[in-house]
C-alpha cells in the first residue's frame, strides 16, 4: 500500500523541478582543488549564495559565489543540466564548477571532466582555466 | 470491404508508429499490401524529416513545398545518411573556438524531433566518466559531416531513459570507425535491455511502456500507479491515429520527389562512402 491515498494525491500537485542554477543549488566540484575535494568528500558540496548576471540563473561559463566549508569562495559553472535543451550547448549529467580565485585563476590544477567549447570563446577571463582542462566537448 | 478497411488501417499505424513496431506489423501485413503503398511505409521510417506537420491547423503547402526544396538542396550538398534513433553516429560541426575550427562528437541517437528544416537530434555519450547530450539541427549549415558509425535501432523510439540507466548502456567508443553494412535489406534491431540506476530519475520511466529496460530496481508500489494512470484504451481511439498521420495523398506528393532524389544524388553518395571505406 502507498504512503499516499488517492484523495490525499489530489490535494496537492507536484511538477518537475526546472534544474535551474540559482541561489541554493547544490553543484559538483570537478578539479582538485584541496577544498573543493573535502567539501565532496565530506558530502557536503558547495551551495550557490550569488549568481553573477542579471538574470540570477547561471549558464555554461557564468560566475557564481558559493558557500563551501564555511568559506565563501567563487568559481565558474562548466557543466550543467539543462531541462530545455539547444542546439550545439551541451547537457551535462551534472552541475559541475571550477573554484576560481578572484583573478579568475583556477585554485587547482586538474580538471576532471570535459569542459564545453563555449568556454574557449572566454580565453581573457578564464586563460588559466583552458590551458589546464584536458578535454572539450 | 472490410479487408480494404482493415489495410487502411493498419497501414495509417505503421505510418505513424515506431521504426520497431513497424517492423513487427511489417512481417504480418506488408506482404499483402500493394507495391507503392509498401514503399510509402519504408520512407516515412526511412525519412521522418521529410515529411510535413501532421497537425493540419499548423499546416502550410506552399511553406512545405519551399522547405522541401531546400532541404532536399541541402541534401545536393552533404550527405545526410538514413539513420535511426539508437544508431552510433559522429557529427562534425565548424565551431570558432574549437583548435582547428571543427568539432566533432560521437554518440548514440538518443530522440529525434520536429518536422522538415527545423528537424533535430540528440547524440548522448560518456566522456571521461561524464554524460553528455549535444542537439544537432539536422539541416544546419554548420554540419561539415554526418557519419554513421553502426546502423542499427533499439526496442524504444525515444532512449532518453539513458540518462538514468547505467553508464555503459550509453557509452560510444570515440574512435570507432564506421561498420559496413548491407545496403539493402532491413536495418539490424539491437535487443539491449538496459539496468537502471536507483531513483531519483528525471522521469518516471515505469509509466511509459519501455521495452529496452530490464531492471528497474523498484518497489511494486511504483509499478501498482503505473497501472492506475495508464491509458489501454488510447491505442484504439482512431481520431487520435488519424491526427497524428500525414494523409497519403500528401505523402505522395514528397516521396515522389524522394524518388527522383534516390536515384541520382543518394546513389552517388552511397557510390563516395563505398569508395571511402575501400580506401580506409
Amino acid at each position: 500500500m502507498s504512503f499516499f491515498t488517492s484523495q490525499m494525491r489530489s490535494a496537492f500537485s507536484t511538477s518537475s523541478c526546472l534544474l535551474h542554477i540559482q541561489t541554493c543549488t547544490r553543484l559538483r566540484v570537478v578539479d582538485n582543488s584541496k577544498i573543493g575535494k573535502e567539501a565532496m568528500q565530506a558530502g557536503k558540496p558547495p551551495k550557490v549564495i550569488h549568481v553573477y548576471n542579471k538574470k540570477r540563473k547561471a549558464d555554461l561559463g557564468d560566475r557564481v559565489l558559493m558557500a563551501i566549508r564555511g568559506e565563501k569562495k567563487k568559481g565558474v559553472v562548466v557543466g550543467a543540466k539543462h531541462k530545455v535543451q539547444e542546439v550545439l550547448r551541451p547537457r551535462f549529467d551534472s552541475n559541475n564548477v571550477v573554484l576560481i580565485d578572484d583573478s579568475g585563476n583556477p585554485l587547482g590544477n586538474r580538471i576532471y571532466v570535459p569542459l564545453p567549447m563555449s568556454l574557449r570563446a572566454k580565453k581573457d577571463q578564464y586563460n588559466k582555466l583552458i590551458s589546464i582542462a584536458t578535454r572539450f566537448v | 470491404m472490410a479487408s480494404w478497411s482493415l489495410t487502411q488501417r493498419g497501414l495509417s499505424r505503421g505510418l505513424r508508429l515506431s521504426a520497431s513496431m513497424h517492423a513487427s506489423y511489417g512481417r504480418r501485413m506488408t506482404s499483402s499490401l500493394p507495391e507503392h503503398l509498401r514503399k510509402a511505409l519504408a520512407y516515412s521510417a526511412m525519412y521522418p524529416d521529410l515529411l510535413p506537420e501532421p497537425d493540419l491547423t499548423r499546416r502550410n503547402y506552399v511553406r512545405e513545398m519551399l522547405e522541401r526544396q531546400d532541404m532536399l538542396s541541402r541534401r545536393r550538398a552533404i550527405d545526410i545518411p538514413e539513420f535511426y534513433v539508437g544508431s552510433y553516429m559522429s557529427i562534425t560541426v565548424s565551431d570558432q573556438n574549437a583548435p582547428g575550427k571543427k568539432n566533432t562528437f560521437v554518440g548514440i541517437c538518443i530522440y529525434r524531433r520536429n518536422h522538415g528544416l527545423r528537424h533535430q537530434m540528440a547524440l548522448r555519450n560518456i566522456v571521461e566518466n561524464e554524460g553528455i547530450e549535444m542537439l544537432y539541427d539536422l539541416y544546419s549549415p554548420i554540419i561539415l559531416e554526418i557519419k554513421v558509425l553502426r546502423l542499427q535501432k533499439r526496442l524504444d523510439d525515444d532512449l532518453r531513459y539513458l540518462r538514468d540507466a547505467l553508464p555503459e548502456y550509453s557509452t560510444v567508443p570515440w574512435d570507432m570507425e564506421p561498420e559496413p553494412h548491407r545496403e539493402q535489406g532491413s536495418v539490424p534491431v539491437d535487443e539491449t535491455r538496459v539496468i537502471m540506476k536507483p531513483r531519483p530519475w528525471t522521469q518516471r520511466w515505469e509509466r511509459k511502456e519501455l521495452k529496452g529496460v530490464k531492471e528497474w530496481g523498484l518497489e511494486d508500489r511504483f509499478f501498482k500507479r503505473a497501472v492506475e494512470v495508464s491509458k489501454p484504451w488510447e491505442k484504439y481511439d482512431l481520431m487520435k491515429e488519424y491526427r497524428c498521420m500525414v494523409p497519403l495523398e500528401d505523402q505522395y506528393v514528397v516521396w515522389k520527389e524522394v524518388e527522383e532524389h534516390r536515384k541520382t544524388i543518394e546513389e552517388e553518395h552511397k557510390r563516395s562512402r563505398r569508395r571511402k571505406l575501400l580506401d580506409a
